[in-house]
């Protein structure tokens, strides 16, 4: 029953008057959003405005950092992922994260994408063959390294090595992708190709990304959220950010004229 | 990088104004020749047509160059926009000019079927919307270009009753249907200059505020 009401909702998280300090510096400030299911929401602005603090709240790895204290609330289907309640490996494995440099494991292909089902308890060969494939197939990886599965991962190239944390991303079936910058460190083509996944995932999973390329934004997402100095000084449609942007630093920022 | 942008959309900024001088300027020579039946006058603003295509394939060349090597967004995209649109209208206007001059130089030696009032001071209403846009486009002034898509009306009313008198000269003479004609379209040219100096208010309007305006809404 619960599970019905969930699926028929149009966002996934709901953000209530989120703020986090760094100690005594506060990074992020009162934020308001929902982000919704199956769109692509892109998070722009200049360095140090909290765009990745804020997505690294979003599955708590923020919390890896002691210091960190944070108020408000994050909705994530409706329920307070700071709430005692949730475990935070669980929410992990649904909330996926893909980092700016690729991080594959140093071991094989097929040893990076079955990491997490495996770590889950999954033991049957033929099931994590299968989960392996999915995940590479799913990735746009698998006609390119079907043959080597076997071979470690590292003799990828950049491009590839990012899809492939991308499908390991995908073996454990989250819901929600995180992204981070996650084609800062690659060449136009192997970009092309992850924002063309990006397009794909979008109908299946739901994205936010952390992009410094407004090119990007504007190219992959539905929403935009525009953040300056730990504040969410925008947040609409792509095309009305891009277009006719209705804060004054929303439009010096996209048009260059600081940053 | 944005001194750069910003020094190229100064540059096509200058010569969408110097394009729109001329045109003024080419609108009043228009008028002086038919009213004093100025044969050389109209030849040379029929031979002059050329230098306004050039200007409009030169703007229009400015702004892709801008759009690909720039990538402008927000109002840098809508200015360049507007502009792509201001210059298309900008061109028609001077085509009409040129229009009128040929009909101009049609009626040569004829004496006109009777004096012209109506359809000078019609040519002056659509000169002044032609100044005034240009204006518009120049102060980014939204409630004047307001005023130019009201203004549109008056000259409507004017061609409206161009046409009703010359249908009543045509009605009664018969012989001077060619001439009647002719003056038929030069009050038509005259409408459409007006229509073309409304879409480029319209359009300054849309690069400000970056919706669209209509006026019967």
């Amino acid at each position: 029953m619960s599970k019905q009401i969930i699926t028929s909702e149009e966002y996934v998280y709901d953000v209530q008057g989120l703020n986090l300090w760094y100690g005594s510096d506060q990074a992020l400030n009162d934020i308001n959003m929902k982000i919704n299911k199956n769109e692509v929401t892109a998070i722009i602005g200049p360095s140090g405005c909290g765009k990745s603090t804020f997505i690294k709240t979003l599955n708590r790895m923020i919390e890896n950092i002691p210091i960190v204290k944070t108020s408000g609330e994050i909705l994530y289907h409706g329920k307070n992922i700071f709430d005692k309640s949730v475990r935070v490996e669980e929410l992990r494995t649904t909330v996926g994260m893909v980092f700016q440099k690729p991080n594959p494991f140093p071991k094989s292909i097929f040893e990076n994408v079955v990491y997490g089902p495996k770590i889950h308890g999954i033991k049957d060969k033929q099931v994590l063959m299968e989960i392996c494939e999915t995940s590479l197939k799913s990735a746009a990886l698998w006609t390119e390294v079907k043959d080597r599965l076997h071979d470690n991962a590292y003799g990828l190239s950049g491009g590839q090595q990012q899809r492939l944390c991308i499908a390991r991303c995908l073996a454990v079936q989250p819901d929600v992708i995180l992204m981070d910058e996650p084609t800062s460190a690659l060449d136009p083509i192997a970009t092309a190709k992850i924002e063309e996944l990006i397009n794909r995932l979008k109908s299946e999973y739901t994205i936010a990304i952390v992009t410094h390329s407004m090119q990007q934004a504007g190219r992959i997402s539905d929403k935009t959220a525009f953040f300056l100095m730990g504040e969410l000084i925008e947040y609409d449609g792509t095309e009305i950010i891009f277009s006719n942007p209705r804060d004054k630093r929303t439009e010096d920022y996209i048009t260059g004229r600081f940053g | 990088m944005r001194v750069m942008l910003d020094n190229e959309l100064k540059s096509i900024h200058v010569d969408i104004i110097k394009m729109g001088t001329l045109i003024e300027k080419t609108i009043d020579e228009t008028i002086n020749a038919l009213v004093d039946h100025d044969v050389e006058l109209a030849q040379r603003i029929v031979e002059g047509d050329d230098r306004f295509d050039r200007m409009e394939l030169e703007i229009e060349s400015k702004c892709i160059n801008v759009i690909a090597r720039r990538q402008p967004v927000a109002t840098d995209l809508r200015k360049l926009m507007s502009i792509l649109k201001i210059v298309t209208d900008l061109e028609r206007i001077a085509d009409h000019c040129q229009d009128i001059s040929k009909l101009t130089l049609d009626l040569a030696g004829k004496t006109y079927v009777k004096p012209l009032i109506d359809l000078p001071n019609m040519a002056k209403q659509v000169k002044n919307m032609v100044k005034m846009t240009i204006d518009c486009y120049i102060d980014e002034d939204v409630e004047k270009g307001k005023l130019i898509c009201a203004d549109d009306d008056i000259v409507d009313d004017y061609y409206d009753m161009i046409f009703a008198d010359l249908e009543n000269i045509m009605k009664e003479n018969p012989k001077e249907v060619r001439q009647c004609m002719d003056f038929m379209m030069i009050a038509k040219y005259f409408e459409r200059m007006a229509d073309h100096a409304t879409n480029i208010a319209e359009w300054v309007i849309y690069g400000v505020e970056g919706k669209h305006f209509d006026i019967n809404e």
